[in-house]
């Protein structure tokens, strides 16, 4: 598999010419992606209050670009791009379904629970 | 690349072993599913951390505020060190698939020079962890809690280059310690089961009595007002909240208290960030094991380093799982 492997990103945008330099390339990326992260949370320019389908636009830029992470995280350096779809699906589908279905269960009832407390009768602020 | 496998007579039937419909081996493919088994493990970590955050989205403390410090530096510095952290875990996941890849071209002593790396990596993370933890649990304004467990914050309104901002006060700034009747229950004076911890230095009282003698000490809530900084109380509105509602004085983070706000940010921010962390402690712990598998050569003489491989993915998941606790900790 050592001369397997395949050598571009961006679908094809950018081509590396060795696995070395793909990995090194990679890490720019990441790099990137995490400075603007950081930068964004330092500053929170005030553009990024505002609110884009029920979420802060700075939480969209911030999850949005944290999965873009993560999918060069799994797709080069755990090499799931040399992969064949059959594991690369047992293993990305499986996960984001389950993760996806906990993660809305979860959050809806956290926001119920928040209803309750500020428009019921449980009186927390003493 | 299939050097390692044993190939014994099972070749060429179907339901005799051998066979692999997936193109990887067993060990990597269970290294797979692990992975899959924990990334549901720390999603239901990180999806319960939302949950009680949506429980309480109006009073969550801020990340920005919490999270200040730099080693060997004093001020204000939000988030930089944890950038630090997460640059050195990915870079110790650079070096990591380094060594993978020159696994692949059975280079020993590449592997050997970028697994050591890795490991240093690995390292310095876990170092910078501990003192993360460290600082969150000595904290550093201190903080008053009411009767119902909300967090009572202090600080005055100074005046910065012509504009007013809130500037946060700690509590040995304005109050002085004053003796009390109350002595630290011990076990060799009671029930030999029953203890306690070491006393707050202050009282309520003292609090009271340093802002009445300082009329600039405001108090700010936990409340996420509409330009999404806490709320300030006025001045009478403050000594009021003191006077009916405090009960205990807070200094830093632990179980059951947390002077940054709900004590359930402090809960699991240990146990999430201590999941993780204990996971990079045992990733150190397997990639010094493999380290020494390569200097002795085991893996040269094999004529395959698939064990590099292996490690390389859980090192590698460690990694990821970390890009998510920074984004839902420290930035969202």
């Amino acid at each position: 598999m050592a001369d397997a492997h395949k050598l571009e990103i961006f679908r094809g945008l950018i081509k590396f010419k060795s696995n070395t330099q793909k990995i090194w390339g990679v890490l720019i990326l990441l790099s990137i992606i995490t400075a603007v992260e950081v930068v964004l949370g330092i500053y929170k320019p005030s553009w990024g209050t505002n609110v884009v389908l029920g979420m802060k636009l700075l939480n969209w830029i911030f999850i949005i670009l944290t999965i873009v992470k993560a999918y060069y995280i799994t797709w080069d350096f755990m090499h799931m791009r040399d992969e064949l779809p059959g594991l690369r699906r047992a293993v990305v589908w499986t996960g984001i379904f389950l993760i996806c279905y906990l993660v809305f269960i979860l959050l809806q009832e956290g926001g119920y629970v928040f209803d309750v407390y500020d428009k019921g009768f449980i009186k927390r602020d003493f | 690349m299939n050097t390692t496998v044993a190939t014994t007579d099972t070749e060429g039937k179907t339901w005799g072993g051998g066979n692999q419909p997936l193109k990887a081996s067993y060990g990597k493919m269970m290294m797979w599913f692990f992975i899959v088994s924990d990334a549901l493990t720390f999603s239901g970590f990180l999806a319960a951390y939302g949950f009680s955050r949506f429980k309480f989205i109006d009073a969550w403390p801020i990340a920005d505020e919490v999270f200040t410090h730099v080693p060997f530096f004093h001020g204000n510095y939000p988030m930089i060190y944890v950038a630090f952290m997460t640059f050195v875990l990915i870079m110790s996941s650079v070096t990591m698939v380094l060594a993978v890849d020159a696994g692949h071209h059975l280079n020993k002593k590449k592997v050997t020079w970028y697994m050591f790396l890795t490991i240093i990596g690995g390292l310095i993370f876990v170092g910078s962890q501990a003192w993360e933890w460290n600082t969150f649990i000595k904290g550093d304004f201190g903080a008053v809690q009411t009767k119902g467990g909300n967090i009572l914050q202090f600080g005055e309104n100074v005046t910065v280059d012509g504009e007013q901002t809130f500037k946060r006060l700690a509590i040995a700034d304005f109050a002085t310690a004053a003796p009390t009747d109350r002595v630290e229950h011990e076990r060799k004076n009671g029930l030999w089961f029953v203890g306690e911890g070491t006393l707050p230095a202050y009282q309520v009282s003292d609090i009271v009595k340093g802002m009445e003698a300082n009329p600039n000490v405001l108090v700010r809530t936990q409340i996420i007002n509409e330009e999404g900084e806490k709320t300030i109380l006025t001045r009478e509105q403050s000594l009021k909240q003191i006077k009916e509602n405090g009960k205990l004085v807070v200094q830093g983070a632990n179980l059951q208290v947390n002077e940054y706000g709900s004590p359930l940010f402090a809960d699991f921010f240990f146990f999430i960030t201590g999941f993780h962390g204990f996971h990079v402690f045992s990733g150190v712990v397997l990639n010094i094991i493999i380290f020494f598998n390569v200097v002795l050569g085991t893996y040269d003489r094999r004529k395959n380093y698939e064990m590099v491989e292996k490690v390389g993915l859980y090192w590698h998941f460690v990694d990821l799982v970390w890009v998510f606790v920074f984004t839902f900790f420290y930035l969202v």
